[in-house]
């Protein structure tokens, strides 16, 4: 079933608030909850559990898929495709490979970086519920927000919204769908 | 909501950022100069001197395909001349920004943060100013993609064994990671400048390049692994690019460039005129939009230290130059150092002494260090000598190497001069459009320098 909202939403108007808030509404269980932020915050990391991504193991294996790319591209055309004798060297002159093996690691890994970024975030993402709520847009600016999502199983509007409440937030909103 | 005061005190030297400022003034200062219908005289000065000399360079470009390369100096045996030496010059003023936005980041100097984004746009635009030069002289330009491998109904490829093909690779790979390192970075500040824009085509503009960014933590942890790792996946980059950049000349045998210490030598000096160029940028942008509580006295300072000790670095290369090329024994490099000391080009080599070793000994002391007029005018001598260096080894090689009979004089032409200015022109071009369209400094990044965004101690209750 579809809740009638998304979640309600906390503000904060510094960063040591949204954090206390934070720990103390996951203390109390629940866990479909995300905090908004004009900067990155360490320790919300920490209250949220978010040590761990994908993103170091796309990159590895975007930077091993270009290392590989890269010479076996060089081994092809020089050794089976072209084969030009240059003063009588190997074709498989493997010393001259190294640099473009090198920058095409390091290209395809960064382009895996920008595109696994963007996968794990979900962006582009045209239309999000947060910026129904008419104060988010000084999230990228000074305030701290913090949304508890409706799919959480222990939501309940007016007791989570009564929660929030007591957690020193400047205001308490309901989000929109 | 209403807009707060900008309150600060003056700077103090040691300080990277003014005390008095807050989340909301931090981000009102920086949006502002994008986010305004008003446009200061000192841009609309620069960009149209940019333009006009723009205009100078698609002249001389298109002059340049109806007539073909003899419209330069490039005669036999010097068929570089100029192209080549704007190439390694432009490409290594980038070099700065990549540093400070990555190697800085992995050593964790906070101070980069007001100054990293506009030298990563340095890095975007030198870079395609330098990309200009070996199209340029290809004399074909048209048929620049011969360089890459690709399927051909001629089945001719390029000669992975040629340090010109490794250069394609690394030019090409270090403005595309510049290009993702700059925009990633740029992601945060464009979802600000949506949020604040009153216009509705920026607005929507902003909002379609900000993809959504709404600045939730899962977000933010992703988006710092990301950061770290372009980091590293950029600082060999940076430092491999100019290490090939050199290859193009140690690797062939011409006298006073087959020597193995270029690559750290080439390395030091592109950080070196960077540097120089971030100051001769940063010098009067902080001026001209009172910027001073943001980018400090301390971030010159650390700029002119940079400068100075890869300057040290630069002058102790040309000594094992001069000492190498008599130490080998090889009377044919030991002619090519005799001749750029006291042959025709003498003249220039002393003056590139004077920029590049002599005038930098005055920024070990601290008075000069912290008069920004005086660092400015040091960071142009800098990019001067600099330039003459380029000129030095590939032109002076070139036109004195092995066989006397063979042995000729470059002289420069009008387009010459006219394509280097031109791309001068572009340059600021673009990145005063830069100043204007997008946020010069990242301002999420001195957010979380405020003091303010310290996380307490824990309350327990």
């Amino acid at each position: 079933m579809k809740a009638d909202i998304y979640g309600v939403m906390a503000e904060f108007d510094n960063p040591t608030a949204l954090v206390n808030a934070t720990r103390a509404v996951r203390d109390r269980g629940y866990r479909k909850l995300d905090a908004y932020t004009p900067f990155p915050i360490e320790e919300l990391n920490d209250v949220l559990h978010l040590h761990k991504n994908k993103l170091p193991l796309i990159v590895l294996a975007g930077g091993i898929l270009g290392g590989l790319t890269g010479y076996l591209l060089q081994y092809f055309v020089t050794v089976i495709y072209f084969p030009i004798n240059v003063g009588g060297r190997p074709l498989h002159s493997w010393p001259s490979y190294i640099i473009i093996t090198f920058e095409l690691t390091i290209l395809f890994g960064a382009i895996s970086t920008v595109l696994g970024l963007l996968a794990l975030c979900g962006l582009p993402m045209p239309y999000h519920p947060v910026f129904n709520v008419p104060r988010f847009s000084a999230a990228s600016r000074d305030r701290f927000f913090l949304c508890i999502e409706a799919t959480d199983p222990l939501f309940d509007k007016q007791r989570t919204s009564g929660l929030l409440a007591t957690l020193e937030a400047k205001e308490v909103s309901e989000v929109a769908h | 909501m209403a807009d707060e005061q900008l309150v600060i005190e003056k700077p103090q030297s040691h300080e990277i950022l003014a005390r008095g400022y807050t989340f909301g003034t931090i981000t009102d200062q920086i949006s502002a100069v994008v986010l305004t219908k008003r446009t200061p005289l000192f841009w609309i000065a620069s960009f149209g001197l940019g333009f006009i000399l723009l205009q100078l360079l698609l002249a001389s470009a298109v002059l340049l395909f109806g007539k073909g390369t003899g419209i330069w100096g490039i005669r036999t045996p010097v068929m570089w001349g100029f192209a080549i030496t704007n190439f390694v010059w432009w490409i290594g003023i980038g070099h700065a920004g990549t540093l400070i936005s990555a190697i800085l980041f992995l050593l964790n100097q906070k101070w980069r943060n007001s100054i990293n984004r506009s030298a990563e746009a340095m890095t975007l635009f030198a870079v395609a100013c330098a990309g200009l030069f070996p199209l340029l002289h290809m004399g074909r330009p048209w048929l620049f993609y011969w360089l890459f491998p690709y399927p051909n109904s001629t089945t001719v490829q390029p000669n992975f064994r040629s340090p010109l093909v490794w250069d394609v690779f690394a030019v090409s790979t270090y403005a595309t990671v510049s290009l993702l390192f700059w925009f990633v970075g740029l992601i945060p500040d464009l979802g600000t400048l949506r949020d604040r824009a009153k216009n509705l085509f920026a607005k929507y503009t902003y909002g379609i390049l900000a993809m959504g960014w709404r600045g939730s933590a899962r977000h933010w942890s992703t988006y710092d692994t990301a950061t770290l790792l372009l980091s590293g996946l950029a600082t060999p980059l940076v430092l491999s690019v100019h290490t090939v950049v050199s290859f193009d000349f140690t690797i062939a045998i011409v006298p006073g460039w087959h020597s193995t210490f270029f690559p750290p030598y080439f390395v030091a000096g592109a950080i070196y005129s960077g540097f120089a160029m971030v100051l001769a940028l940063a010098i009067p942008l902080r001026a001209a939009y009172g910027l001073d509580g943001i980018i400090t006295l301390r971030h010159l300072e650390n700029c002119a230290k940079v400068m100075l000790a890869t300057g040290l670095i630069v002058a102790y290369a040309y000594i094992m130059e001069t000492f190498m090329a008599w130490y080998s024994g090889n009377p044919f490099e030991q002619q090519a150092f005799w001749n750029r000391m006291t042959g025709p080009y003498s003249a220039q080599y002393w003056f590139l002494v004077t920029c590049n070793i002599v005038s930098p000994q005055l920024l070990w002391f601290k008075k000069f260090r912290q008069t920004p007029v005086l660092l400015f005018i040091s960071s142009i001598i800098v990019l001067t000598g600099m330039w003459l260096e380029r000129y030095m080894i590939i032109v002076s090689s070139l036109a004195q190497d092995f066989v006397t009979s063979s042995w000729s004089l470059f002289h420069a032409t009008r387009w010459d001069w006219a394509t280097y200015w031109g791309t001068i022109g572009f340059f600021l071009f673009l990145f005063f459009l830069f100043v204007r369209l997008l946020p010069m400094i990242s301002i999420f990044e001195l957010r979380a320098l405020l003091p303010q965004a310290k996380v307490g101690e824990e309350v327990k209750g």
